[in-house]
């Protein structure tokens, strides 16, 4: 039995030989079914193990070794330093607001598009253009910020030639930790179109005819009916863009030089700019970041189960 | 001509006492849809304010350097007049955007070769492992690129070891970050027919698995499949954080470096690769509307409306959603 889901990676070549002479499943005995099984999934198994497995435990793991390899949880007083901690703050902060930022202006965008097609060409473009701009912008997006924003921006242009105001009258507002809440909410907002919508469109239309029938104005079923039934999803959805710009590092990459977010601050560290005096802190810094990500990801997965009732 | 009924001749509808005063002739609203005002307004803002960044990088592009408001396309024709001597030379930036290409084509080799099979076979053989690998799929979402690097650098120095360190080993790394995206489409796509029934009546008709995979399971699959690949290709195209550190010259590395010799070039190559992913993702979605399951039910959805519609108020509309909504990318 499928021979053919095992296709010549370097560590299931072996075990392809020997599979191809297992019997057809049907007929065959219980251990040798096992075995088959377990040969099927060799190589995706091998490939997560080596790629995802062991970085995941090396990047965690590290922040717990020495220079000289011996296990320490001295490394760990890196999360005490004044430096450190103020990344993790900038961090934490610039997630924070331009995740509620983000959730509000795209809620409305998924209230807007209530009641159009979902196979619709509107839905498909706003679909299309939110998924581009919330994963695969990166670099790109700072760059379209530095041609809005940035000292010769299009933006810092005219509103200095028509109202003679310069938003970079401070420094250039980009290239700070604050700045970077921008182009945060800006790929916040399209991934709360993509996740929030599922939800907006569970609010059946059987409910607003029920509460119309009982003499609720609109008012009222947005109040009692529909906010209630949506606020899991939201708050989920608030989550989710949260660990979106935690871990974003692209866009804060192309625009600061210097550190000031927990991502920015791993890439000194590996690069060797050592901001603390112990060994391996960006392994400890890692850990810091996956323990935050852990935590908000349990709560975005619990109220996304409260959320679902309602989306079937 | 005066034969006609008079009950429709209805002059000034007074308010019956069922009906509140309708507005513009239209039946009241209820529910949470928006009128069509408020619908308009905040996606004309929104959207322009969304496009407002994406048309200063276009201005931009248009610039001449030192020159204020003269505008010319010189920057487009430099691209296809490089010269090294003059300094104009953007071979890294091709050169990451054919390593990027190269990384697409083993990356997606790797999900249909790797992932796709580990699927179907969970799904015909071993349903009670979905729940795992789903889980297994979806856990790059949680961990963090920058998180993940910190462990690949070491990996690499074996991957390097055993292949050498040519830019399209980052693929392995890649696949990792593409997997809940490639995940995701193929998932939906195997929950919306019955994998399982018809593989069993193939096989029954004396189809091996092989037949069975080529001509049943796969011709169901085309759409999953085909958003699984242009989502992976919009992924590598777009992937930074490990190319970077991990040293290869990728599309976006190349991007970042170009930038500080001759920004205009990056900015309008940055633009183009935009461009380009929001139309592999609206054909991904209308890829999805070719299905004649949804358009038969959205047909009917309408119908019913209208039917609705023209039998006044107090008719239920069938709100039950079919399932098959297009693949989403984020979860």
């Amino acid at each position: 039995m499928t021979t053919q889901t095992i296709k010549g990676t370097p560590t299931a070549s072996a075990d392809a030989a020997v599979s191809s002479t297992v019997s057809r499943g049907a007929g065959a005995a219980k251990p040798r079914r096992l075995s088959a099984a377990w040969l099927g999934f060799t190589p995706f198994a091998a490939y997560v193990v080596l790629f995802l497995a062991i970085p995941a435990v090396i990047a965690v793991a590290s922040g717990f070794f020495s220079e000289s390899g011996a296990f320490t949880l001295a490394n760990l007083k890196a999360l005490t330093d004044s430096t450190i901690i103020n990344n993790f703050t900038g961090s934490l902060l610039v997630s924070a607001i331009s995740a509620i930022l983000g959730a509000v202006i795209g809620a409305l965008v998924c209230f807007a598009l209530l009641g159009t097609k979902a196979e619709g060409l509107l839905r498909t473009a706003i679909d299309a253009a939110s998924s581009v701009l919330a994963q695969f912008g990166g670099v790109m997006l700072a760059f379209a910020f530095i041609a809005t924003i940035g000292f010769q921006g299009f933006v810092t242009l005219f509103l200095k030639n028509t109202f003679g105001f310069d938003i970079n009258a401070n420094g250039a507002l980009l290239y700070k930790v604050p700045g970077l809440i921008i182009p945060y909410t800006y790929f916040d907002v399209p991934l709360m179109v993509l996740t929030f919508m599922p939800a907006m469109e569970g609010l059946k239309a059987t409910w607003g005819e029920a509460a119309a029938t009982l003499g609720a104005t609109r008012f009222h079923y947005w109040t009692r009916i529909a906010m209630p039934v949506l606020t899991p999803a939201f708050a989920g959805s608030v989550l989710l863009l949260f660990a979106n710009s935690f871990s974003s590092f692209a866009t804060a990459a192309a625009l600061l030089s210097q550190g000031g977010i927990v991502p920015l601050a791993i890439k000194q560290q590996l690069t060797s700019e050592t901001i603390v005096g112990v060994a391996n802190t960006a392994g400890v810094l890692a850990l810091g970041m996956l323990v935050i990500m852990v935590i908000i990801m349990f709560f975005y997965s619990l109220l996304q189960r409260r959320a679902a009732r309602w989306q079937r | 001509m005066s034969a006609v009924p008079v009950t429709s001749v209805s002059v000034e509808p007074t308010s019956e006492p069922k009906n509140p005063a309708p507005r513009r002739g239209k039946t009241p609203r209820f529910g949470a849809e928006p009128s069509r005002a408020a619908r308009y307004i905040i996606l004309i803002v929104v959207g322009l304010v969304f496009l407002v960044p994406l048309a200063a990088m276009f201005e931009f592009s248009l610039r001449t350097s030192g020159k204020v408001g003269v505008y010319n396309f010189d920057h487009y024709v430099s691209i296809f007049h490089t010269d090294p001597a003059t300094g104009i030379d953007y071979s890294p930036l091709f050169q990451g955007i054919v390593n990027s290409l190269i990384i697409c084509v083993i990356t997606v080799a790797l999900m249909m070769l790797i992932l796709l099979p580990t699927m179907l076979l969970v799904e015909l053989r071993y349903p009670r492992v979905r729940r795992v690998l789903e889980f297994i799929c979806i856990l790059p979402i949680t961990i963090p690129s920058i998180v993940l690097v910190v462990g690949f650098v070491p990996v690499y120095q074996k991957v390097a070891a055993i292949f050498g360190s040519d830019p399209w080993t980052l693929a392995f790394a890649v696949g990792i970050i593409v997997l809940p995206y490639a995940y995701r489409p193929i998932a939906t796509n195997i929950a919306a027919f019955d994998l399982v029934t018809l593989s069993e009546a193939a096989r029954s008709l004396g189809g091996n698995w092989l037949v069975v995979i080529w001509r049943v399971i796969l011709p169901n699959m085309r759409r999953g499949v085909v958003s699984a690949i242009f989502l992976t290709v919009a992924v590598v195209l777009g992937e930074y954080t490990i190319a970077s550190f991990l040293s290869q010259n990728t599309f976006q590395t190349a991007l970042l470096l170009i930038s500080q010799t001759d920004p205009y070039v990056a900015v309008i190559f940055a633009l183009a690769a935009l461009v380009f992913a929001f139309i592999l993702l609206v054909l991904i979605g209308r890829f999805g509307a070719i299905d004649p399951g949804a358009r038969e039910a959205s047909r009917a959805r309408r119908a019913a409306k209208a039917a609705a519609r023209g039998a006044g108020t107090g008719t239920a509309t069938p709100s039950s959603r079919d399932s098959s909504t297009p693949a989403r990318s984020a979860s």
